[in-house]
């Protein structure tokens, strides 16, 4: 508005109306009333801090909880109610956090590290969703008022890194409210917690309507610096035109979840800034490369085989997934693991262009001149364009003569086919939340045992990979514990247990003058917007 | 008439029983709820204990008795999804889809009905052609398609009308509505045109055709030599006569406008029980889809019964038959 003034030239009525203006943004400024109408593709499960592992949940909960420590803009750890954290200088099973001091909950209460202790009791207990984080721990103490020391079975240098959704609740709130579990769904009762919150965060819960509009607004008394927005208005819009079509109009100022084939339009929309950013996603193809006989093609396993391996990777133009199905919107690798987490290896991320011929040559080799056919499962409703790289990749495999059958199904019905071991050869998305390659290797590599290998749908076993991850969680020497990740890696490399394709990118569309950074994690806190 | 009455109950009641059990056994091609409920970081053994708690593993038969004494109890169970009452959750929803239904229904029918019979009485006019073949686009366009480009051209490029949402509403008791307020009646026009387009057509082109072959009976051609007015003749002898198979399929469109309303609902994010239930399928939460199916089948199996009743009301053949069976 100021700008067309401008260029215009100052006539009369122009200059008055433009004092008008400046005098408007700074009384604007100056009372801190500025609202931010905030869209996404769904809206959080729950207001229960731990009862939903899910990304938009925990989003939302940023905003009104709080945890010990956060995840920075680059990745990186940072203090939140914990301004201090180290393991315990004579005993390496231990965490000691020291907390930050004069922090309130919304309802008044002081918070305290017998706060931080009943919120670990809580997480840990049967019904949360986020007991397999913290699986290690076995019990909290509160030694002072601000400093929590939390034993885990056995050392655990990465444990910190699990705290990142680990919100804290007042341990008074809880009695008075009874809600020491979170949702127990074979209880078939409503938590209080569903819909009613206290936390620390830098936003008070004013209404919620689920799925049709959360409003949050600031609360006044946060230890932190006061952020630009003081208005939170939250509302899902689940289909993507629709939710483009409400930024245009400008009846919302954020969309979170902008779909990649919008991406470019809307970077030539004047009235729209679009960031994008790399997300902590890698998106891969894996297949049963251990098994006799796969599900698909009885009595026979051509993944058993290096060669086969080799040449489906060979046939993979990453490149062209990027040009045509992701519109430019990805990063291609070769290394399943995102460049901001710890074992990240750019010489292994490297690839190369692809070789058709080669990659026959290797399939003869194998002994399948004529290639094969086999079932290949793909989520069709969880990763950007899953399904569409899916069938990308099913005609560069027609290329070498192999045939992909493919099987395209919900990630309902995706997801337990590959923990149930029911696919042959499939594509998955992964994120690393405790930023290291630990967590890639415990779900996605180890045979399956107890809590690890839950998603090995390679099947992949390998005694002496499997001691040297188990190794991992308990190694205090860091350097040392990077020289194992990087031997599991080169390993994993060599053996091909996976087909990396793309680390996926978010974008984030705003009005143009609204700044918000990409958040690695998809986690933006709206006390990060400013105004231009 | 009460032992018709009756009849027709006890039908509903069996047909009520069968949904259940139709769609109980599809949940189980929908997929594992657990896969959404619960962390990527669940274990296995996690997974195995939460499926156990929540009846997953019980044989379908038992499973569906289950929930069926517990339904009869009142106990609709909690959303896996929202973790609310199912119950609470679709009646919330309910009257954001119950008075799109109404509108889009009575658009539908007024529209329907006029210009059906405007291009019966003209049939050869620019404005009748242009109405069917503005129709023959209504009934092909796919109704997502319809959506957004109503979005495209009222909310971004005019901005006369929102584009998403049901706007301000207002508490009346238990029930939400968005009538008593600009922001609430302005939400509803987009979204009750996409949703009545293609009932819109279907009736029009119902009724002309009706009327045409009304207005070629002999009765028609009585009345026309006894010198009754056009006026007469049109709209209290043709049109009356057209109206009974009009009324059927109104009435049974009404219910399809409710169940169908999913698609109009997830367009325009319309906060009702149609987006509510796709949202469910997308998660398996089953206590929510159990219920919403249950729901429809109950609205269908109410406005069939209300459409059967009418029909005594419009025809009297009908009540003479039942009299005469009598005898």
């Amino acid at each position: 508005m100021i700008a067309r003034f401008r260029t215009n030239g100052l006539s009369m009525p122009g200059r008055s109306l433009l004092l008008a203006a400046a005098a408007s943004l700074l009384l604007g400024s100056a009372a801190h009333a500025e609202t931010l109408r905030w869209a996404r593709v769904g809206d959080a499960l729950t207001l229960d801090p731990h009862s939903a592992n899910e990304g938009p949940t925990s989003t939302l909960l940023h905003h009104i909880y709080e945890t010990l420590v956060e995840r920075g803009l680059d990745g990186s750890l940072q203090p939140r109610l914990a301004t201090e954290w180290s393991i315990h200088a004579d005993d390496p099973t231990v965490w000691v956090f020291k907390l930050r001091e004069g922090v309130k909950f919304h309802d008044g209460a002081d918070f305290t590290a017998e706060d931080v202790v009943a919120s670990v009791t809580r997480v840990t207990s049967e019904t949360s969703d986020f007991k397999g984080l913290h699986a290690a721990v076995a019990g909290a103490e509160a030694i002072d008022d601000y400093t929590v020391h939390i034993k885990t079975n056995g050392p655990s240098p990465l444990y910190v890194q699990n705290l990142t959704n680990f919100f804290i609740m007042d341990k008074g709130w809880i009695e008075a409210n009874g809600v020491e579990n979170p949702q127990d769904f074979k209880a078939g009762e409503e938590k209080y917690t569903v819909r009613n919150t206290n936390g620390t965060g830098p936003y008070v819960l004013e209404s919620r309507d689920p799925e049709v509009r959360t409003v949050l607004k600031l609360n006044e008394n946060h230890w932190a610096e006061k952020p630009a927005v003081t208005e939170i208005i939250y509302t899902p819009i689940k289909e993507a035109a629709t939710r483009v079509a409400a930024l245009l109009s400008g009846e919302v100022d954020f969309v979170q979840d902008v779909p990649v084939q919008d991406i470019a339009r809307l970077q030539e929309t004047q009235s729209v800034a679009v960031t994008t950013g790399p997300e902590n996603r890698t998106i891969f193809f894996s297949y049963d490369m251990t098994s006799d006989s796969l599900i698909s093609l009885a009595g026979d396993n051509p993944f058993k085989k290096p060669e086969v391996r080799e040449a489906m990777a060979l046939a993979l133009d990453r490149d062209a997934i990027k040009t045509v199905v992701m519109r430019g919107q990805s990063v291609p690798g070769a290394q399943n693991v995102p460049p901001f987490a710890n074992g990240y290896d750019a010489e292994l991320d490297a690839y190369g262009a692809p070789d058709y011929d080669k990659a026959k040559a290797l399939l003869a080799e194998a002994g399948y001149p004529d290639g094969f056919s086999v079932d290949f499962h793909c989520p069709n409703d969880r990763y950007l364009n899953d399904e569409a790289i899916c069938q990308a990749f099913v005609g560069m495999l027609g290329r070498i003569g192999v045939k992909a059958n493919l099987v395209s199904q919900s990630r309902t019905v995706h997801f337990p086919a590959i923990q149930n071991l029911q696919v042959d050869f499939y594509l998955l998305g992964w994120g690393v939340p405790p930023f290291d390659s630990q967590y890639v290797f415990d779900f996605l590599v180890h045979s399956r045992e107890d809590a690890r290998g839950g998603w090995n749908g390679s099947r992949y076993s390998n005694p002496e990979v499997d001691a040297k991850i188990k190794s991992l969680a308990t190694e205090t020497d860091l350097e040392k514990r990077d020289a194992t990740i990087a031997e599991i890696w080169k390993q994993v490399q060599d053996d091909r247990v996976f087909l990396m394709v793309h680390n996926q990118v978010l974008a984030y569309a705003t009005k143009a003058n609204i700044e918000i950074a990409v958040h690695p994690e998809n986690q933006p806190s709206m006390t990060n917007v400013t105004f231009k | 008439m009460i032992a018709y009455i009756l009849r027709r109950l006890f039908q509903s009641i069996v047909v009520m029983l069968v949904v259940g059990l139709v769609s109980f056994s599809l949940f189980r091609y929908v997929g594992d709820p657990v896969a959404t409920m619960m962390g990527q970081e669940a274990s296995v053994a996690d997974r195995a204990e939460l499926r156990e708690r929540l009846g997953l593993d019980d044989p379908f038969f038992v499973q569906f008795a289950n929930y069926l004494g517990r339904a009869a109890s009142g106990n609709f169970g909690i959303s896996y999804r929202l973790q609310q009452p199912v119950m609470e959750l679709i009646l919330s929803r309910l009257p954001a889809t119950l008075e799109l239904a109404f509108v889009s229904g009575i658009l539908a029918f007024v529209v329907g009905v006029s210009f059906g019979v405007y291009t019966a009485l003209n049939r050869s006019g620019m404005l009748s052609s242009s109405i069917m073949t503005l129709s023959l686009i209504g009934v092909s366009l796919p109704t997502f398609l319809i959506g957004i480009l109503l979005i495209w051209l009222f909310a971004v490029e005019l901005r006369w009308l929102p584009s998403f949402g049901r706007g301000e509403t207002v508490r009346l008791g238990y029930w939400t509505t968005g009538f008593l307020t600009p922001s609430g009646r302005a939400s509803l026009i987009l979204p009750a045109i996409t949703l009545g387009l293609y009932q819109m057509t279907l009736i029009m082109r119902l009724v002309r055709a009706e009327m045409l072959e009304v207005l070629r009976s002999d009765y028609i051609k009585f009345a026309r030599a006894r010198g009754l007015s056009n006026r007469a003749i049109h709209f209290g002898h043709a049109l009356k006569n057209t109206m009974v198979p009009v009324v059927t399929i109104a009435g049974l469109q009404l219910g399809s406008i409710i169940a169908f309303a999913i698609i109009t609902e997830t367009v325009f994010q319309w906060p009702g029980v149609g987006a509510l239930f796709i949202n469910s399928v997308q998660f398996v939460d089953i206590p929510v889809m159990a219920a919403y199916l249950m729901l429809i089948a109950l609205i269908f199996v109410v406005i069939n019964l209300v459409v059967d009743l009418l029909y005594y009301a419009i025809d009297p053949r009908l009540r003479i038959e039942q009299s005469g069976a009598r005898h």
